[in-house]
């Protein structure tokens, strides 16, 4: 079932091309690999679906009805959600707090109203065993792994129900033993029936977890298909351009 | 000389009293320093509240009109600070410096430079206010401390304005991204600090029962040493209210002593300073073991 579309969409920001008329569908239950070198056009495309940027050109359609974003904050309320590459988490605070910012959970009458900690740790918890996460919900941030870090980005995806989830190099900054249990996090976002875009620079990540593969070079898109129809040597030829187009 | 007991009681009087000025203003500092910032303002601007009500109470308002155009003067003091801040990107240091110099002068211009001990119709009032003791003895000042540090402490823990505060401080960029009004909070905090100073001001004044325009000078430094020393972070992102109490009656207690047991004067900066440095060092050491 297509969850999104995106129809002859481009990008320039003046004179440069960011984005050249790329069509692609997003479909429920299905995590899209998105490859392709520095510059390619990956994190604008995806910028331009978490609302922090508008298309200069094109149309985008959710569940049938077109998409017109001003503010990332209006892709969440339609169920887009974003783990940024920086994981964009406060150190400072506890993974329940992390999870919950901006939608904490509040008790009281009228405009008295105060946190809610109990229900946030037992929410946050439910759902980091929901990823099959050791996270605990009480833990301060920097005391934890790349991995943990990970899944308390992405438990806050969960807390709305998201239809789509888009993640930059969820892998780049973590140890090799951290990067199956992001893998596994990202399956079970799929289970869940949420489609996921994954960009990422790392082949085996692409092949290990995702039903299709998007390369893009130059703001254009030169290859949309099934990661089984594919291999490793094809989407490197694609993303330096030794292969022009499959 | 050694101290006899009599003193003591009536020094340790003394102590809570003069604790509560810098532990009142500690109290809007520590919120300011848990978003990173830090304000060098407020000495000036309690001098100049304090000021903004002798003159207006002088000229024969009563005593809520005096505090209302206080109060107001810190908040707007506040909200200038917090705008140039958070919405034109000025560095917290540099705009609170400026307004260090600002609201003192603004405190002679208003004053005429000269000192104002008659408060008009409601003079006794605002000596009661600042100077009485309403409940069981205890010296209003330190009333009026404890509930503002219960109210700071309960803002801090149970709403989300706290849970934002100490986001802000953590990590600025990605508080954003969740879509809080970051920079909204931001000027309400320079507001509160200002609001911190003012209050301490208007008490300040009737305790003291005149306003001269050097009131409050240097005291930006204390106030910052006493959220320090009680464990507020410059980086951002922590700091409690009990923990400035503690901070502001440390300082007190370090300089009380100093004097009690002798020790000439010009050391208690030394001992102060020492003070500060250790705080930090014990912060630093036991961030040391945590990363271990």
């Amino acid at each position: 079932m297509a969850v999104l579309e995106l129809t002859n969409i481009s990008k320039h920001f003046s004179a440069i091309q960011a984005v050249n008329d790329v069509s692609l569908v997003l479909e429920a239950g299905q995590v899209v690999g998105l490859m392709g070198d520095n510059g390619a056009g990956k994190s604008t495309l995806v910028k331009m679906i978490a609302g922090n940027f508008r298309p200069s050109h094109g149309t985008m359609q959710m569940d049938g009805r077109e998409l017109i974003l001003h503010r990332p904050v209006e892709a969440r309320q339609h169920g887009i959600e974003i783990v940024h590459q920086d994981l964009a988490l406060c150190n400072n605070l506890t993974a329940a707090a992390n999870v919950f910012l901006r939608r904490e959970l509040r008790f009281g009458v009228g405009p008295l109203k105060v946190l809610d900690y109990k229900a946030m740790y037992r929410r946050a918890g439910e759902i980091f065993k929901e990823l099959k996460s050791e996270t605990r919900p009480r833990d301060l941030v920097k005391q934890m792994s790349g991995g943990q870090r990970q899944a308390v980005a992405i438990a806050r995806t969960m807390l709305s129900e998201a239809k789509i989830v888009l993640m930059d190099e969820p892998t780049a900054a973590i140890s090799v033993r951290q990067v199956a249990e992001v893998l596994n996090l990202i399956r079970h976002l799929r289970d869940r029936g949420i489609a996921v875009v994954l960009i990422s620079h790392r082949m085996p990540d692409v092949f290990d977890v995702a039903d299709r593969v998007i390369v893009m070079r130059r703001g254009r898109k030169v290859a949309d298909k099934p990661i089984v129809a594919s291999s490793p040597e094809e989407v490197t030829g694609l993303i330096t351009g030794a292969i022009e187009q499959v | 000389m050694r101290p006899t007991l009599s003193a003591t009681t009536k020094n340790l009087y003394n102590i809570t009293r003069n604790v509560t000025f810098v532990a009142i203003i500690a109290l809007g500092m520590t919120i300011v320093i848990i978003t990173g910032g830090i304000d060098l303002s407020v000495g000036s601007v309690l001098c100049l509240c304090s000021m903004v009500l002798a003159v207006v109470m002088n000229a024969g308002y009563s005593i809520e009109v005096g505090i209302a155009a206080s109060v107001g003067t810190a908040l707007l003091v506040g909200a200038f600070n917090g705008v140039l801040i958070a919405y034109l990107g000025f560095p917290p240091f540099v705009v609170t410096l400026g307004m260090l110099s600002i609201a003192r002068s603004l405190a002679m211009v208003a004053s005429n430079n000269t000192v104002v001990f008659q408060f008009g119709p409601d003079h006794d009032a605002l000596l009661a206010l600042g100077g009485g003791a309403w409940f069981f003895g205890i010296a209003n000042p330190v009333l009026y401390m404890i509930v503002l540090a219960l109210l700071t402490g309960f803002v801090l823990r149970w709403t989300r304005f706290g849970r934002y505060v100490f986001a802000i401080g953590g990590n600025e960029h990605a508080t954003t991204l969740t879509g809080v009004p970051v920079r909204r909070i931001k000027v309400a905090v320079y507001m509160i600090s200002a609001l911190s100073a003012g209050i301490a001001g208007i008490i300040q004044t009737g305790w003291l029962g005149a306003v001269t325009t050097n009131i409050g000078a240097g005291m930006e430094l204390q106030v910052i040493a006493a959220a320090v020393i009680g464990g507020a972070n410059l980086a951002g992102g922590v700091g409690t209210a009990s923990g400035a109490l503690i901070g502001a009656a440390l300082i007190e207690v370090i300089r009380n002593s100093l004097g009690l047991l002798g020790i000439n004067a010009f050391w208690q900066g030394t001992f102060i300073g020492g003070a500060i440095v250790l705080a930090v060092l014990f912060d630093r050491i036991r961030n040391f073991r945590q990363s271990e």
